[in-house]
């Protein structure tokens, strides 16, 4: 019984460090070496480059804040492990690790708790442990601003594991991606934390709007004039932001190393391009007197907020969204429209590609569902 | 068919045949009423109140409504006992009536009052319906004040409106969870609630509907 209980904490250590015994010896064998644990391996993979933006980003940012309002040295223990290296908003390291010193809890947070979680459930339902934490937690961590308070973190990856995952049967069965929803929980638990413009630059105190924000605040005579980063800043990432979501280019590359490798769905990112294009081209012609979100062009709706991170990583993940090539299209391109409509329409948010996915989540399997409906009725018409 | 005992029709639908957890019934208003305590307890209090009274009238007359006719004669009763529960909460406690607003009138379309009615009181002796009534009123009312307790301790830090945790607005530690205010939080808690029933009682799962 206890022993049981803890057999899957065992069995993952064990297979971390090291290779099965047991090997088969007669033909046939699948040739292909792809599993679950190198699907992953893949996806963590195509996301270091917005880990390394998440960490340079956020320390760039906040030595670059602190050296602006005149702060001598960042509070508490970080102070201490950044005493010897310096603010210096040029200096490579010096950014990377203030960047760590924020980044590095959450992410630690994130995968001990929800990997906690798993192994209760792996343990209680007498199954192994199915490796989807490290793309999860990953994610998750990625998706938060840096000055989240670390409770929040861990009660948001427990609600996305526990609800979002094990509710359904653990991961596999889910229907919605667990991070983003422990992400969506805590944006409706903690409204206050999770978009007041104080929470997006890792220097206390210190406000700044994001650019979706302070535009969708702003008057539509001011326009687009209020937004400060030049669309360059906005691409590279050089912004305040959720940690790794501000740069579209490391989600460019990332997007690239996953239709290389087939892990991520090409039809699912260029469908939500198309659909997010669209979109905004639709409102920046049909034009608004009182809402300034009307005007923001479709190349600027693509490097902003959380688009290019939701739509390279969430969207095409391999269990959520749509199976079949047709239904990719279609489920790609609602995440598109329906980020920026979100974006647009929504008073209250000015950020909507979250809620985007999970919607578009929701309907993917009705989706395929009538794509395969017609693949039938096309191959009995053929007879 | 031999006569149920009045004991196992009293106690069943408080565990084994929950109308809220088995039956996923009264879920509407389950939602609506459980941010407070306070409203739900009134709203299990009103819902039990018509429940009893009319699987009791109509128990009582169970013998002379014409099958053809035996709808119209239930909705007639249950919406007159509503209207007088609706007017003693407006004449004696007005502010929660203004709170409960159109749930109180709703209760007529309450799915386990139609459900009993329909199912036990036009069936069996008036004793045994009343139990009956006042078992599935229990099991109403227990879900919808573990769901209010949970709402109202998680997304206001108070219960009846009695703070208990000292809010960090007001110096304390808690930050309120707001997503507990809304009505999503009541699915989820009851999805909860009936996943944990489940798993201890595992016969009160339906069969697989696909493989």
């Amino acid at each position: 019984m206890r022993n049981e209980l803890f057999a899957p904490l065992r069995t993952s250590i064990d297979v971390f460090l090291r290779s099965p015994g047991r090997t088969s010896r007669g033909a046939p064998h699948v040739r292909d070496a792809i599993n679950l644990r190198r699907i992953m391996l893949v996806i963590v993979v195509a996301a270091l480059p917005a880990v390394f933006m998440a960490m340079w980003n956020t320390g760039y940012q906040a030595n670059l804040t602190m050296a602006r309002i005149g702060l001598a040295e960042a509070p508490g223990w970080r102070g201490h492990v950044l005493s010897g290296l310096g603010y210096d908003a040029d200096s490579l390291w010096a950014n990377i690790v203030h960047g760590a010193v924020y980044f590095i809890p959450i992410y630690a947070i994130a995968m001990f708790v929800g990997r906690a979680w798993e192994l209760l459930f792996a343990g209680v339902r007498r199954r192994p442990l199915i490796e989807g934490l490290w793309v999860t937690g990953l994610l998750f961590a990625l998706s938060l601003p840096p000055l989240i308070p670390l409770w929040q973190v861990a009660l948001g990856i427990s609600f996305g594991i526990v609800v979002g995952q094990e509710l359904f049967g653990g991961y596999g069965r889910n229907i919605l991606h667990p991070a983003l929803v422990g992400r969506a929980f805590l944006y409706f638990a903690y409204a206050n934390d999770m978009s007041e413009d104080r929470i997006w630059i890792a220097v206390d105190g210190y406000s700044r709007a994001t650019p979706l924000s302070a535009l969708q605040a702003t008057d539509p005579e001011i326009g687009m004039d209020v937004i400060d980063p030049s669309w360059a800043e906005a691409f590279l990432g050089t912004i305040g932001g959720s940690m790794g979501e501000t740069s579209a280019l490391a989600c460019l590359i990332g997007a690239a190393v996953l239709i290389a490798t087939g892990m991520g769905s090409w039809r699912v990112m260029l469908s939500a391009l198309i659909g997010a294009t669209s979109a905004a081209t639709l409102f920046v012609r049909a034009g608004s007197e009182t809402n300034a979100m009307f005007l923001l062009p479709p190349e600027w709706h693509v490097v902003l907020g959380g688009f290019a991170f939701g739509v390279v990583f969430f969207a095409t993940d391999p269990v959520t969204s749509a199976q079949t090539n047709p239904g990719r299209w279609v489920y790609g391109f609602l995440v598109g429209a329906l980020s920026v409509l979100l974006r647009v329409s929504n008073p209250t948010y000015p950020e909507g590609t979250m809620m985007a996915i999970l919607l578009a989540s929701v309907f993917a399997p009705l989706i395929d569902w009538f794509v395969e409906q017609a693949n039938i009725r096309r191959r009995a018409r053929r007879g | 068919m031999s006569e149920p005992k009045a004991r196992d029709v009293l106690w069943e639908p408080v565990f084994d045949r929950n109308p809220v957890t088995l039956l996923i019934l009264g879920i509407c208003s389950a939602l609506a009423v459980t941010t407070k305590l306070e409203t739900a307890v009134a709203m299990s209090i009103s819902v039990t109140a018509v429940m009893v009274g009319a699987s009791a009238v109509l128990s009582l007359i169970r013998h002379h409504v014409p099958d053809t006719i035996r709808l119209f004669a239930q909705i007639s009763i249950i919406a007159t006992l509503v209207i007088v529960v609706d007017q003693v909460l407006q004449a004696f406690f007005w502010e929660l009536s203004k709170q409960l607003s159109v749930f109180v009138s709703l209760i007529v379309t309450n799915c386990i009052v139609m459900g009993r009615t329909e199912g036990f009181a036009l069936k069996h002796p008036p004793a045994l319906s009343v139990a009956d009534a006042v078992g599935n009123g229990i099991g109403y009312s227990l879900v919808l004040v573990a769901v209010a307790f949970v709402r109202e301790l998680l997304g206001s830090g108070k219960l009846f409106g009695y703070p208990v945790f000292a809010l960090q607005s007001e110096g304390g530690w808690y930050v309120p969870n707001g997503f507990m205010a809304r009505a999503p939080a009541a699915f989820v808690l009851i999805a909860l609630l009936i996943w944990a029933l489940r798993s201890f009682k595992p016969e009160q799962t339906e069969g697989q509907t696909r493989g």
